[in-house]
This record gives structure tokens, C-alpha cells and sequence, in this order.
């Protein structure tokens, strides 16, 4: 069944059009990567899906579990399912990890209608999660992002995937910035959420990422469109022969 | 006619004994008559069964009064106060002690809830003690002491105090039962003559705290006062005095509340702290006055004279305030580091969203040796707000030695809103060294959509990022306080965007 259906999106940003006309179905079950040059608008996508102030949609529709995405305000398609691990996650200081983490758990229950967590049930679950992301406790207790290097800072965004167990995962650029050791350990944690009931899109530059999550399908995105779609092998063939030839297509 | 003239007639044309019982019928309404008088300050006076030297300080201070003018140096807008269209005393209820919960207006139990500040404190004006052992924080005891309008109304564990030998008590009661420390302290820290508000505040409080504790004492337990204003066009007039006597500590918090009101409501209120030497006091404020509809209508007017005086060697003052009400605020709680070595503090949250003016800060004022103070101000602006912080750190001659450190930040809630900061400093001595640092920054939409995408509401990403910002300062504050503080926070910048 369909997740997440984008048909013939077109959004502007600033009065300029920066997707135009974007399609593309991502099945539960499915991780699907995107990949594309500098300024193709990959982020942009991953911010409108996620409801982003300052896109402006003027065509088109985005559909999740067959319900219209952008009629909800971005707190909801949070509680909703949907998750994005940021390129560039920010820095929240003097608000300690552990109690975002909390807060954020909690607001999306909440929103759901379910109980919220208690204390004991919420440390048991963050430290199972951390532990197996390499996170230690330590870096919990401050204030968000602070001071976290750049491959913690996007470890603790799949940290806070696995705790939010959302059903669509956008992980944009998740690889960028970290070293071999810390990439293979974000791999194994975003691996370990794969479900049949669970879709990832995974945005990315780099084929070495693919290796460790493996995509049932790869779409090339150039100039605001997605100009090619197919197995894991594109992803080999564009790294043998770069974005040139899509140029044109787009 | 209108009534405050026809108060200026009625209190002519009658003589002494007529006037004293004209003003008996008054005193079942518990009200005095709209407007300022000599009449009016005696009938508080009286009402209040003070001794003659207490009325002629109070007199003295109403005829300094009348040849002063109102300061106009603040960046905060207001009409023109028609000080003769005010009541100047009202109490909503015969005075008595409250010894259960039922005797406790229950609009007033609602604002405490709505406040934060939990039943278990209002419980506690029962003398409901916790069980013995129970160290939880949150239930460390607690003594208040509840002013409505300008009468106390209730002062709890007032004899397990005693036993410790600390006073505590309605400064009314204190001016008749220790006449001889009251007399000794009251405007020695702000003279009757130091400014508008002051010197009126000294003609016309009706009630407030005092606080000794003697040499020696570390105070048993928190002391709280409520300070609340019910009654219509009522200015609020407390006076507060707190003197920790040689090697004392205690440790005081007020809480501020009013109902919403059309009108603007006048709080001229007055804190006066002594710390001997080796003495400290720890001074907290949760101010949530009334702050005036969306519109800008109606508030308080909450203009504040807070000083402290570390009179002996190695005495500490610290105060620390979460000011989220008022329309207007006007408040300065400053330290006269007297004593070597002692030191004084301000750590500050001033919260202001819709129309709310805040203009607020301190002054710390070296004159001993080796004395240090410390500045932590955090302004939040939201809405269509001004919030200035305004702030002075002087070395005197003889100040050898005197350090300072002061960081102030702003952060922006929108774009309509403003913070300034204004610093004053002057060293007179090539010994002292002065650090100030200050920033002001606008929310980040990054940071709020991060947050919006984990979840959060626009405005519980807000709350939650303000209280990341403000964090060094809800420390300072007693534990069980800084919880309802920071949901107090939350709270006060609602609909502050979007
Ligand atoms: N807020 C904005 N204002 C103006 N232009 C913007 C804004 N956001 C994105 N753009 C433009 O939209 C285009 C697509 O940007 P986007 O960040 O989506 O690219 P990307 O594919 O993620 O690139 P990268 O691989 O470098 O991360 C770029 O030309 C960018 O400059
Ligand atoms: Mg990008």
C-alpha cells in the first residue's frame, strides 16, 4: 500500500519555483533513496513533506496513508508518522537532551490520544535505544545538539527516530559528516527500523551509504523534477558517471 | 460632584469626632474613601492602630510626597495617574487569622491554581504539616504569609518559627508588637524621600512582611508572601522589611496575582533588606500581575522600589525574579555593598507579550572592599512589547577591589516587539574590574520547526526554547518554585506567535 504519494508537486520559495512538478510513491515497506546534485531540491521536498513555513505549494498534492499531508500543520504529521532527520539539526541550549526527548514523545502520544509515558517505562526505552546507537548516557544530560560534534549530532536524530518509531523516515544527508565507524553504527540503527509497516526515504550524495542501507528503489532528483527512478544499481551507475546526463532530461 | 471631591468636602466640613465616625461606616465597608489626604493617611494609620511616630513618618512622607514629581526617565508609555482617583486602602475581609481552607475566598484558591503555585502551600496555611522524615523537596515546608488587597490575611507556622526565634508577621502587626526594630530599619535602606513611588508607598502602605532573624539563625524554612489585588481602582501599597541579623540566612519568595480588569491598577510597592554581617538573604519573585488584555487594556501598573543593603562585612544579598505581568513594569531591585566583601546578586527573567512594557534591572552600588556582584538578566520580548533592561554598577572611591560581572540577553518573540538595553557604569577606582556582555537574538524558526517536527505545538516549542534561555536564572530560584516558574513561562508567552 501507497505511504506517501507526491503527485506533481510544485513549490516556490521566494516567488521562485524550486520543485516543479515532483512525483513520486514511496510503498510501506520500502526504503527509496534520492539522490541529485547540489541545489536540486532534495531538502526542499523533505521540508515540505514535513510542513515547513515558507514553501508555498502551488500545484499539486502530497497524500499520506491516503490522507491529504498538507492540509495537517507539522506538529500533527509528526504525531502523524512522519519524521525528519535533518541535514543541519539544530542546537537547542539549556534545554537538556533527555527532557526534549520527553516532551516530544510525549506531545506526539498525546496527539494521538494515547497515555503518556511514565519515567521508569521512558529511561528504560532511552537507554536501550542509545546504547545500541553508541550514545552515552552523558550526552543526554545536555542541552540539545550542544556542543555535539557533527556525527553525534546525527546520531541523536536516528536516536530519536527509533524512540519516535514513526511509519515514514526522511533521513536527509544522515551521512554527511560522519567517520566510517559512526557511519556503519547509524546504519545499523536506521536498519534496525526497517518494517514492513515502515518507509524510509533516504536522501543522499554518496553510494557508500547504500551499501549499509540497502534501497529498493533509487530516484534521481535534478532541477526540482525526478528525472530517473530504478534499482540500487543506479546508484552504482551514477557514481561511475555523475549527474551529467540527467541535466538535459530536466 | 465627583466622588474624590466630594471625599476632599465631606472630610472638611465634619469635625474630628464626626470624621472618625464617618470613617467607622467606612470601616464596615473596609474601604477608605477614593483619593489622597493627610485624612486618608491618618484613617490608615488609625485602622491600623499604629503608635503617633508611625503616623508622623507616614505624614512627613505624604508632604515630601506632594512637592515631588513622577520620573518620566523610563522607556515605558502610560497616561497620566490621577493619584486623587484611587482608593488607597481597602481589605476585602475583617482581619483575622485563616485557619482552614474554607475560610480562604475561593477565587483566590483558583488563582493560586492557575498561578502554579499548588494547594499544598494554600494547604499549608492550615498547618498542614508534612510527615515527619520526608525529605522530597517539594514538600519542605513552607511559611506564607498572604496579603489581599492591603491587609494580611493569614501568617502560617508562625510558632514553629518563634521557636527558632525568627519573626515573621504582618509588617502592621510588627510595628505595634516590635516597635523597636521596625522603628530601628524601616527607611533606612529607602529613605521616605527616595522617589515618587517610594516616599508614596511610605505614606500610605497598609501591610506587607517583616522578616528578623536573629544572630546565628539559619531560617527553618521558606518564607512566602501572596500579594493579590481584588478590589477595583484599589493601588496596592506593601512595604516589606527583612533584616538578617549577624551569621543569618534565610531564604524569601512573594508571589504576585490580580483578577483582569478594564482599568490600570496602581502597585507602588517597597522591599527593604539588611544583611549584617555574614548574614544572607535570598530574595525570589514571581510576579504575575494582571498584564492587560490583548488589546493593551486594563494591568498593573507595578512600579517597585526593591533595594537591599549588605550592611555588614561579608554579607550577600541575592535576588532573583521571574517577571512575566504587569502592563507596565517599573522595578530595580538593587544592592549597596557596603560591608567588605560582601557581594550581591540579580538574576532575572522579564517576560513581556501583547502590550506589556517592561522596563527593569538593578543597581549595584560598591562602596566596601573586595565586594563583587553579579548580573544575570534575560529578557524576553514577545507580542508587541518593550522590554529594557536597565542597569548601573558603580565603584566608589574607597571600592578597592569591587568586581562585577553582568551578561545580559535578549531574545525576540516577532517581529513587533523590542529590547533594549541600557548599562550604566561608572568606577571611580582604577582597581575595579567591570565585565559586561550582552546579546539579543530572535527565536530561531529552525529551532521552533525542529522542535514543531518532534511534536511539539508552536506554542509548547516556544515555552520549551524560552526555557532553554532562561535556564541559568530558574536555577537561583528554590526547587519546588522553579517548576511553576518555568510553566508560568509558558504560559505568559501564549499566543505570542504566528
Ligand atoms: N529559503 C530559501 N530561499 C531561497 N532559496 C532557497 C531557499 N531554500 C532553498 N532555496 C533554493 O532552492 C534550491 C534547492 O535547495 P535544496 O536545499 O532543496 O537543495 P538540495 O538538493 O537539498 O541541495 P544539497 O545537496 O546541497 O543539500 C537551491 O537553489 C536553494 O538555493
Ligand atoms: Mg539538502
Amino acid at each position: 500500500m501507497a505511504l506517501l504519494e507526491v503527485k506533481d508537486l510544485k513549490v516556490r520559495v521566494e516567488e521562485r519555483e524550486i520543485l516543479h512538478g515532483l512525483t513520486l510513491t514511496v510503498n510501506e515497506g520500502e526504503v527509496h533513496a534520492i539522490m541529485g546534485p547540489n541545489g536540486s531540491g532534495k531538502s526542499t521536498l523533505s521540508h515540505v513533506i514535513a510542513g515547513k513555513p515558507g514553501y508555498e505549494v502551488t500545484d499539486g498534492q502530497i497524500l499520506f496513508k491516503g490522507e491529504d499531508l498538507l492540509e495537517m500543520s507539522p506538529d500533527e504529521r509528526a504525531a502523524k508518522g512522519v519524521f525528519l532527520a535533518f541535514q543541519y539539526p539544530v542546537e537547542i541550549p539549556g534545554v537538556a537532551t533527555m527532557t526534549f526527548l520527553r516532551t516530544a514523545l510525549n506531545a506526539q502520544r498525546k496527539a494521538r490520544g494515547e497515555s503518556e509515558y511514565s519515567t521508569p517505562d521512558f529511561l528504560k526505552k532511552v537507554r536501550e535505544v542509545s546504547k545500541s546507537l553508541n550514545i552515552p548516557q552523558d550526552m543526554l544530560k545536555r542541552g540539545v545538539n550542544v556542543g555535539f560534534s557533527g556525527g553525534e549530532k546525527k546520531r541523536n536524530e536516528v536516536l530519536q527516530m527509533a524512540l519516535f518509531e514513526p511509519s515514514l523516515c526522511i533521513l536527509d544527508e544522515m551521512d554527511s559528516g560522519l567517520d566510517i565507524d559512526a557511519l556503519r553504527i547509524a546504519a545499523d540503527g536506521v536498519n534496525a527500523l526497517r518494517s514492513p509497516k515502515r518507509a524510509m526515504v533516504v536522501i543522499t550524495h554518496y553510494q557508500r551509504l547504500l551499501n549499509y542501507i540497502v534501497p529498493d528503489v533509487v530516484h534521481v532528483m535534478s532541477k526540482g523534477r525526478v528525472v530517473k527512478s530504478g534499482g540500487k544499481e543506479l546508484a552504482l551507475e551514477l557514481e561511475a558517471s555523475g549527474y551529467a546526463q540527467f541535466e538535459d532530461a530536466a | 460632584m465627583p466622588a474624590v471631591q466630594e471625599t476632599v468636602e465631606r472630610v472638611k466640613r465634619i469635625d474630628v469626632d464626626q470624621y472618625r465616625y464617618g470613617f467607622e461606616t467606612l470601616i464596615d465597608s473596609e474601604k477608605a474613601p477614593k483619593g489622597l489626604s493627610e485624612e486618608i493617611v491618618k484613617f490608615i494609620s488609625q485602622k491600623k492602630n499604629e503608635p503617633a511616630w508611625m503616623l508622623q513618618w507616614r505624614l512627613e512622607a505624604y508632604r515630601r510626597w506632594l512637592t515631588m514629581q513622577e520620573p518620566t526617565w523610563a522607556r515605558v508609555d502610560y497616561p497620566k495617574i490621577d493619584f486623587q482617583d484611587l482608593y488607597y486602602y481597602a481589605a476585602p475581609k475583617p482581619k483575622k487569622t485563616v485557619t482552614s481552607l474554607d475560610e480562604i475566598d475561593p477565587e483566590i484558591l483558583k488563582t493560586y491554581e492557575k498561578l502554579g503555585i499548588p494547594l499544598r502551600e494554600v494547604a499549608m496555611l492550615e498547618g498542614v504539616e508534612p510527615k515527619v522524615g520526608e525529605d522530597d523537596p517539594a514538600r519542605r515546608k513552607i511559611a506564607v504569609d498572604a496579603v489581599f488587597d492591603s491587609v494580611s490575611v493569614a501568617t502560617t507556622f508562625k510558632a514553629e518559627l518563634k521557636k527558632a526565634g525568627v519573626i515573621f508577621m504582618p509588617i502592621s502587626e510588627a510595628i505595634r508588637e516590635h516597635p523597636e526594630l521596625v522603628q530601628k530599619y524601616l527607611g533606612s535602606v529607602v529613605p521616605t524621600s527616595d522617589n515618587f513611588y517610594a516616599t508614596l508607598n511610605s505614606a500610605v502602605f497598609s501591610d506587607g512582611s517583616f522578616v528578623y532573624v536573629p544572630p546565628g539563625v539559619r531560617c527553618p524554612m521558606e518564607l512566602s508572601t501572596y500579594f493579590r489585588i481584588n478590589e477595583r481602582n484599589t493601588g496596592q501599597f506593601e512595604r516589606t522589611l527583612i533584616i538578617a541579623d549577624k551569621g543569618s540566612y534565610v531564604s524569601y519568595l512573594e508571589g504576585c496575582t490580580a483578577p483582569q480588569r478594564d482599568e490600570n491598577q496602581l502597585h507602588a510597592a517597597v522591599v527593604e533588606l539588611v544583611a549584617h554581617d555574614d548574614a544572607e538573604i535570598k530574595y525570589s519573585t514571581v510576579q504575575n500581575w494582571y498584564p492587560g488584555n490583548s488589546e493593551g487594556k486594563g494591568g498593573i501598573y507595578n512600579f517597585v522600589t526593591k533595594r537591599g543593603d549588605c550592611r555588614g562585612d561579608r554579607s550577600k544579598i541575592s535576588w532573583t525574579q521571574v517577571e512575566t505581568g504587569s502592563a507596565i513594569t517599573w522595578k530595580y531591585p538593587s544592592c549597596i555593598l557596603r560591608g567588605d566583601n560582601s557581594s550581591g546578586e540579580f538574576y532575572s527573567i522579564a517576560i513581556s507579550n501583547g502590550f506589556q512594557q517592561v522596563d527593569s534591572g538593578t543597581k549595584m552600588i560598591h562602596l566596601g572592599k573586595n565586594t563583587s556582584s553579579r548580573i544575570i538578566s534575560k529578557g524576553i520580548a514577545a507580542g508587541k512589547s518593550q522590554n529594557t533592561y536597565r542597569g548601573l554598577v558603580t565603584a566608589h572611591r574607597k571600592a578597592t577591589g569591587a568586581r562585577n560581572f553582568t551578561a545580559c540577553d535578549s531574545l525576540l518573540i516577532g517581529d513587533k516587539c523590542g529590547a533594549h538595553t541600557v548599562p550604566y557604569i561608572e568606577a571611580k577606582n582604577s582597581s575595579a574590574t567591570f565585565e559586561h556582555e550582552a546579546t539579543t537574538s530572535k527565536i530561531s524558526e529552525d529551532v521552533l520547526f525542529y522542535c514543531i517536527q518532534r511534536g511539539l505545538s508552536q506554542e509548547e516549542a516556544v515555552g520549551l526554547v524560552v526555557n532553554g534561555f532562561v535556564k541559568d536564572v530558574l536555577q537561583q530560584l528554590p526547587m519546588e518554585f522553579a517548576v511553576e516558574a518555568q510553566k508560568l513561562i509558558s504560559i505568559s508567552l501564549e499566543g505570542s506567535v504566528g
